[in-house]
């Protein structure tokens, strides 16, 4: 790709070319270089801002009319690191799917941001738009549905050279996947198996494999391991690992499994209902947590300690999450809230280091979206 | 009528003073006759479990787990299914002995089964009202009208909220954690002895599950009823269960009660399972990873089924199939309860 551009910078200087044609031209190599420059370990590589996405509800066959909106992402804003590790957990229907198919472009946001390099990836479209989305991949959460059954282990793998050939050359190709494969722990020998030959972690392997073939800077991963088994989580979990370090990736990890994503990550964002609840070091979120919701999360997972079940607190929350079609005015979360207070109702919360912590040192001086933010420690055992 | 008033008069009497476990099972065998080759799904599995007991089951998928519980309801696909030996004894009496009426007086009304999915357990085109409704119909030979007021009292008892309000909603109205209710308020209608709850709230976000979990350990309580906890999750395995018993490839390869068998698992595979699972509470290094992959159940290695990826197997481990014995502590005194199938199960235990 580095190359391309630069022999279309050689043509933009050759003179039988029109001025309008030239200035196009430049604009838009000039957009795709910027994207090829590499970013130093600890910038921010992808920042998202009041990301919004609401999918419209409409009535009537013939004459639809629109009765209101889905605000299943409603303002949300992060930044990815290079080299990092960003854990997104969240209840189901809270929107967290959702980011990840606004980051991949697959859906168009309704309104805010997506800066990828300092340009923002919701407006691009053409050459510009396939560069970025080169350098952002995925890995979803089904190895069963997510790979196509009458495909070729090795033409799944290939595909993406199809589209993006400026990557590996044609005669290249059959090597680069068995590569690929080797670096994902499958046998290079079994690039001609179909997906039914194997095993789930094995399935998961290839989805990583197919994510890994363009040598993308961010992956983003959804729901990565909950369809595999307790043994073979492990293995996934630690071949991750291992490819960050090996590839200098950035991953969104995006799971309901909060033991998992504290495991990996090296900061986790709360999602509840289209908002961002609270985000920090997973330090700062696991054992420090402020906002009543994270509280209530963590006190729910079952800890693999028998002995902890006697004495650890755990805040059962009432009821069921509210639907996104017509959220609670003010904090959300205030309708499962023990905490909450008239303001609660009135005013929303915003994502920001609580005023009481703002001048501390302590780790619970971490953004939360609550109007009471306190610190409490529910994962250990008191 | 006649039929269930005469098979209760036989069960009855032997069931009367019977101070045995509620349920035995005793080297039960299930396999499957497919096109690939004979697939032994269960191979010599024994358990038991008292009243008011809970057991839970842990293994990874095609351990047999599942399989188990449903010969125990009597749900199995026989064909292809096939039991060659074993015995369930149920109060004292075989139920793979009885006729299909006998087992299906004690089928709901004794032992109920909680399912996984709750969305495709229910019927969609029957109200949840009248779903519930059919335990009493059925098996009570209640009225329309006295079943819906059973139905009603039995969804507020699992905490529906407006359960008067909501008896005749379908259940795609209902949330995955209502649904979930729902299948246990089914489960409970009767009152049976033993419930077998398989992989409850795997479906569920852990806030619900939380939910869920309490609500069942709740009413084994008040009812003082066994349960048979099936899941793969060593966390909520942690939480609520008395007594575990750990699959793998169709056997059962440790038992023992939840405290010891966590603080210091006696089988290679248990501590890799420990051992691989992230924790909530410490942020850790790079996790224990059981290397390979579950064996292929028509193709069981010889000797003990683990030893392709266990990191102590020795030549007797690839000849010999271990039996479940029982252990000891160091000086000789017996662990209650605890067994493990494995030859060096010594080693492992102490280090």
């Amino acid at each position: 790709m580095a190359e391309l551009s630069k022999n279309d910078e050689q043509g933009d200087t050759t003179p039988n070319v029109s001025e309008v044609e030239v200035v196009e031209a430049r604009t838009e190599a000039e957009e795709v270089a910027a994207l090829e420059a590499p970013v130093e370990r600890g910038e921010p590589i992808l920042q998202v801002r009041n990301l919004v996405k609401h999918f419209p509800l409409t009535q009537g066959i013939l004459f639809k009319k629109s009765v209101g909106a889905v605000k299943a992402v409603d303002g949300i804003s992060f930044d990815l690191y290079q080299g990092e590790t960003l854990g997104i957990v969240g209840e189901s229907g809270c929107g967290k799917s959702t980011v990840a198919k606004l980051l991949m472009n697959l859906e168009r946001a309704t309104a805010g941001e997506i800066f990828y390099k300092g340009q923002d990836i919701t407006k691009l479209s053409g050459r510009a738009l396939k560069a970025v989305r080169r350098n952002i991949q995925m890995v979803f959460q089904d190895p069963y549905t997510s790979l196509n059954p009458r495909m070729t282990v090795g033409d799944i793998i290939g595909e993406p050279f199809e589209i993006h050939p400026e990557v590996a050359p044609k005669g290249d190709r059959r090597k680069k996947v068995q590569d690929l494969l080797d670096v994902v722990g499958l046998n290079p020998e079994y690039i001609n198996r179909y997906p039914h030959q194997f095993s789930g972690g094995q399935r998961q392997r290839i989805g990583i494999a197919r994510g890994l073939a363009l040598n993308p800077e961010i992956i983003i991963c959804d729901e990565p391991v909950s369809a595999l088994d307790v043994s073979v989580q492990a293995q996934v979990i630690n071949l991750m690992e291992g490819l960050q370090d090996e590839f200098n990736l950035s991953y969104l990890f995006i799971a309901h499994d909060l033991s998992i994503v504290r495991h990996i990550s090296d900061r986790v964002g709360v999602m509840y209902l289209g908002k961002m609840a609270e985000i920090g070091t997973d330090t700062q979120i696991y054992d420090h947590p402020t906002h009543p919701y994270t509280q209530a999360l963590l006190s729910a997972v079952p800890v693999p300690d028998p002995a902890a079940r006697e004495h650890r607190e755990r805040i059962i929350l009432t009821g069921d999450v509210p639907s996104p079609a017509n959220p609670p005015s003010g904090c959300r979360f205030r309708t499962r809230c023990w905490k909450a207070q008239d303001k609660c109702a009135e005013e929303v919360p915003l994502l920001a280091v609580p005023e009481r912590f703002k001048n501390s040192d302590t780790p619970a001086a971490h953004e939360s979206a609550c109007h009471f933010a306190e610190e409490k420690d529910v994962v250990h055992a008191a | 009528m006649s039929i269930i008033d005469k098979t209760d008069a036989v069960l009855e009497p032997e069931a009367v003073g019977f101070d045995g476990p509620l349920l035995d099972v005793r080297d039960l065998h299930v396999e499957f006759h497919t096109r690939d080759g004979v697939a032994k799904a269960v191979n010599g599995v024994n358990y038991s479990v008292e009243a008011g007991e809970t057991l839970a089951v842990l293994g990874e998928s095609g351990s047999g787990k599942s399989v188990t519980a449903q010969a125990i309801m009597g749900i199995l696909d026989m064909p292809p299914g096939r039991i060659p030996r074993g015995e369930i004894m149920f109060r004292g009496q075989d139920m793979l002995k009885m006729s299909e009426e006998q087992r299906r007086r004690i089928r709901g009304r004794k032992i109920a089964m909680i399912f996984q999915d709750a969305l495709s357990s229910l019927n969609p085109v029957l109200s949840v009202g009248y779903q519930l409704g059919e335990m009493y119909r059925v098996h009570e030979g209640l009225s329309k009208k006295a079943a819906k007021a059973k139905a009603i009292e039995m969804m507020d008892r699992v905490k529906i909220p407006a359960a008067a309000a909501r008896v005749n909603d379908y259940p795609h109205q209902f949330s995955g954690g209502m649904r979930q209710r729902i299948m246990i308020a089914m489960a409970l209608a009767l009152e049976p002895e033993l419930i077998i709850a398989d992989e409850p709230t795997t479906a569920l976000d852990v806030t619900v599950q939380a939910q869920v979990m309490d609500l069942l350990a709740e009413l084994q309580r008040e009812y003082r009823m066994g349960l048979i906890l099936i899941t793969h999750d060593l966390g909520v395995v942690a939480d609520v269960a008395d007594k575990i018993a750990v699959m793998y490839a169709g056997r059962i390869v440790e038992r023992g009660p939840v405290h010891e068998l966590y603080r210091n698992p006696g089988h290679p595979y248990t501590k890799g399972l420990l051992e691989s699972i992230p924790r909530l509470d410490q942020k850790g290094q790079e996790l224990y990873a059981i290397k390979g992959l579950p064996p292929n159940l028509t193709r069981i290695p010889s000797g003990c089924a683990f030893n392709p990826r266990c990191p102590m197997a020795q030549d007797v481990c690839r000849t010999d199939v271990p039996p479940l014995h029982p252990m000891t502590a160091p000086d000789g005194t017996e662990l209650v309860g605890r067994a493990s199938a494995c030859h060096f199960w010594k080693e492992t235990v102490n280090g």
